[in-house]
């Protein structure tokens, strides 16, 4: 099929066989609930689609359904994301495996509804797991492996598979779309282990004191940590059965004798892949590694990378004011010892463009940090008007 | 045809040793709910005093499945809980229970969603008139001039300046299957209108006066006594509707003075004779509005 990045993430529901779906419509994010409206409409589904009125009761309406038992979809944007904030931690903390597919849409103020992360990233810490989409395939896919991953007897935390606005939410390419039945096999019922259920009551949500909330945190923290082994695992089961690898929690491109190597999240990605085989054919020893999962953070993996090369380069789409990008920030931590020069890329944020001269100023900004030994800026901005990169 | 205080089954669904203060008008409220709701009910809390009082983690008093995930979103829960559980092929009875904040404020939006979408669900709100759980604070519920800790006797403002707002009013015009005002000082109207809703299908809505005597400052023994003096001053009204139209309503034999239900109640102790007539003024509009006409002064 030819299809939106939003009509890749309403069909993933649909075959997927969610239960629940509740949703409030938010630009960029409206073609998946009509799509998905139009499934229930023509029949293809029978889930039970509960119309809210709001991002706030659609994440809670989620958390009710699975914690009844129902495997449960929604999807959001900006600042329907935002509204949800306070619920994200309830979901994950109650260990209920919702997956929400966001498009990365700037969050006001000015108001706009192109992309940029500002939305996920300050989300990075209730407890989700992230990936960042690259094409409306990925979305599709990731939705199935989201499901797969999160529903995992290791795991149960919810996941937010997110995808550029308009870039991907909006704009068709050619997907290949695994039937219901492909699926079924690949992603078995879900098996909740504890639920609403008035033959065998039990709460879920108590009211707790200081003596059991701080396990209830470690438990997370442990959760989380054996999500990057599921993920590898749900990679590896995933590219046998519909042949289609994504590599896990990174997907390095050209790396291997790379003097430099650019990290990149979502669509820039694709950009940076051909200014990488330009810059090799110019003779440049230039690699890529595309950051997919941001929860749980790759870790050892960026570290591995780093270890070969003279230089990183860090593309954010989105700013921690007073600190950095965030994949900036995570990277230097995962890089922590290393004496390599880490540079900060800001770019493309409100949507504005990201073109092949723009990634090869930062690759060029990160093979002269390597030559120097040093970075002359820390953090550079790239396109902005009246600073100069 | 309607139950009887003695057709109740003894077993508690939610049971003795929970935290609620003496005299508290919830527990009794939840407590005889769960008796005509029944073992196959789920059952939601948002943030308010039934969640704290009602267990801290490990012992809870629910003998039913038992959610709360935040404040401001009973009404979208309970409707994620039955979804789930229609789809599951199950049909328990789904109930959410929430306070005056809960409901007048900050729970309005998701309340009003799930009403218009008539979700098959319960929605109960407990009303004692403030948010009794963070200490005393005015909500949209508290009556004109009553003390509460954010709407203190000042030497310039004494208390509330503003009205209570006439949510069950608000409820009746999303014209759902059915709704009812209650209290636990009329047992019997309590429960038929318990077992009414339990045995109608969509959305209902249950609103019981709740009095509080921590945060009225009143008498622990007066619990009861508060909610009949409400009734008989007009301060509450017993009434039913479906569908938006007004089925019944109970009209006490007599009309008390606004005076006879604030005389008990610390809230009002610092009332002047001025802001007496002025409540006095709101409830003869009310009992007007639900009534038609006031009684004739007799000569004492």
């Amino acid at each position: 099929m030819v299809v939106t990045g939003d009509y890749s993430a309403a069909y993933g529901a649909l075959i997927c066989d969610v239960d629940v779906v509740a949703a409030y419509p938010i630009t960029p994010q409206t073609f998946i609930v009509e799509d998905f409206s139009e499934f229930v409409a023509d029949g293809l589904t029978d889930a039970e689609f509960v119309k809210v009125e709001s991002e706030h009761s659609a994440m809670s309406a989620c958390i009710a359904a699975q914690a009844a038992g129902a495997r449960t979809f929604t999807a959001t944007a900006s600042q329907g994301l935002a509204l949800m904030h306070e619920m994200l931690f309830v979901a994950a903390a109650l260990h209920l495996p919702i997956v929400m597919p966001v498009v990365n849409r700037t969050l006001a103020a000015p108001i706009g509804i192109w992309c940029e992360y500002n939305d996920t990233m300050p989300e990075r810490d209730t407890g989700w797991l992230q990936v960042y989409c690259e094409t409306n395939q990925e979305v599709l896919d990731m939705v199935i492996q989201s499901y797969k991953i999160g529903e995992h007897r290791d795991v149960m935390l919810p996941v937010m598979p997110s995808m550029d606005a308009f870039i991907l939410s909006h704009t068709v390419e050619p997907v290949h779309a695994p039937s219901t039945d492909e699926v079924a096999d690949f992603l078995p019922r879900y098996q909740p282990q504890a639920i609403l259920d008035t033959s065998n009551p039990m709460t879920i949500g108590s009211f707790a004191p200081p003596e059991y909330i701080q396990e209830i945190r470690y438990q997370s923290e442990v959760t989380m940590q054996k999500a990057r082994e599921v993920i590898q695992q749900v990679n590896d089961d995933f590219a046998q059965t519909f042949g289609r690898d994504y590599h896990g929690l990174i997907e390095e491109y050209r790396t291997d004798d790379a003097d430099v190597v650019l990290i990149t999240m979502g669509t820039v990605t694709g950009t940076a892949r051909e200014v990488v085989d330009d810059m090799r054919r110019e003779g440049k020893k230039v690699g890529l590694v595309k950051l997919r999962f941001f929860r749980p953070f790759p870790l050892q993996e960026l570290r591995r990378v780093a270890e070969n090369v003279e230089a990183m380069g860090v593309y954010d789409r989105a700013m921690s004011f007073g600190s950095g990008g965030p994949a900036f920030i995570e990277t230097r931590h995962a890089l922590y010892g290393l004496d390599i020069p880490v540079v900060n890329f800001l770019a493309g944020l409100g949507g504005r463009d990201v073109v092949k001269e723009d990634v090869r100023l930062m690759f060029e900004k990160t093979l002269k940090a390597a030559k120097e030994g040093r970075a002359e800026n820390e953090t550079v901005w790239i396109g902005t008007r009246g600073v100069k990169p | 045809m309607s139950l009887n205080i003695k057709d109740l089954p003894d077993e508690h669904l939610f049971t003795p040793g929970h935290t609620a203060c003496p005299g508290c008008a919830a527990p009794i409220v939840v407590r005889n709910l769960m008796k005509v709701f029944g073992k196959d009910t789920i059952v939601y809390a948002p943030a308010n005093c039934l969640l704290v009082f009602g267990g801290t983690y490990p012992y809870i008093a629910w003998k039913v499945p038992y959610l709360h995930e935040a404040f401001e979103n009973t009404g979208a829960c309970i409707s994620g809980v039955k979804r789930a559980v229609k789809k599951l092929g199950k049909d328990s009875l789904v109930v959410g229970i929430a306070g005056d904040g809960g409901t007048y404020d900050i729970g309005i939006q998701a309340l009003s969603g799930a009403a218009e979408r008539n979700e098959d669900v319960i929605y109960v709100c407990y009303d004692n008139e403030a948010y009794m759980n963070t200490g005393i604070q005015r909500s949209g519920s508290t009556p004109f001039g009553a003390a509460t800790t954010t709407t203190p006797v000042g030497k310039k403002i004494p208390g509330k300046t503003q009205n209570k707002k006439n949510m069950a009013e608000i409820m009746r015009a999303h014209e759902i299957p059915y709704m009812a005002t209650m209290s636990i000082a009329y047992p019997k109207d309590f429960l038929r209108k318990a077992e009414k809703a339990r045995d109608t299908r969509g959305f209902r809505y249950l609103h019981v006066f709740s009095p509080c005597p921590t945060g009225w400052r009143h008498d622990p023994a007066l619990s009861i006594e508060m909610g009949r003096r409400a009734v008989e001053s007009g301060m509450w009204t017993l009434y039913e509707a479906e569908y938006g139209r007004i089925t019944d309503i109970y009209k006490p034999k007599r009309k008390i003075p606004v005076k006879e239900y604030i005389r008990d109640q610390g809230r009002f102790r610092h009332f002047t004779e001025e802001m007496v007539a002025k409540l006095q003024e709101y409830a003869d509009h009310k009992w007007k509005q639900m009534y038609g006409s006031l009684p004739e002064e007799k000569p004492e």
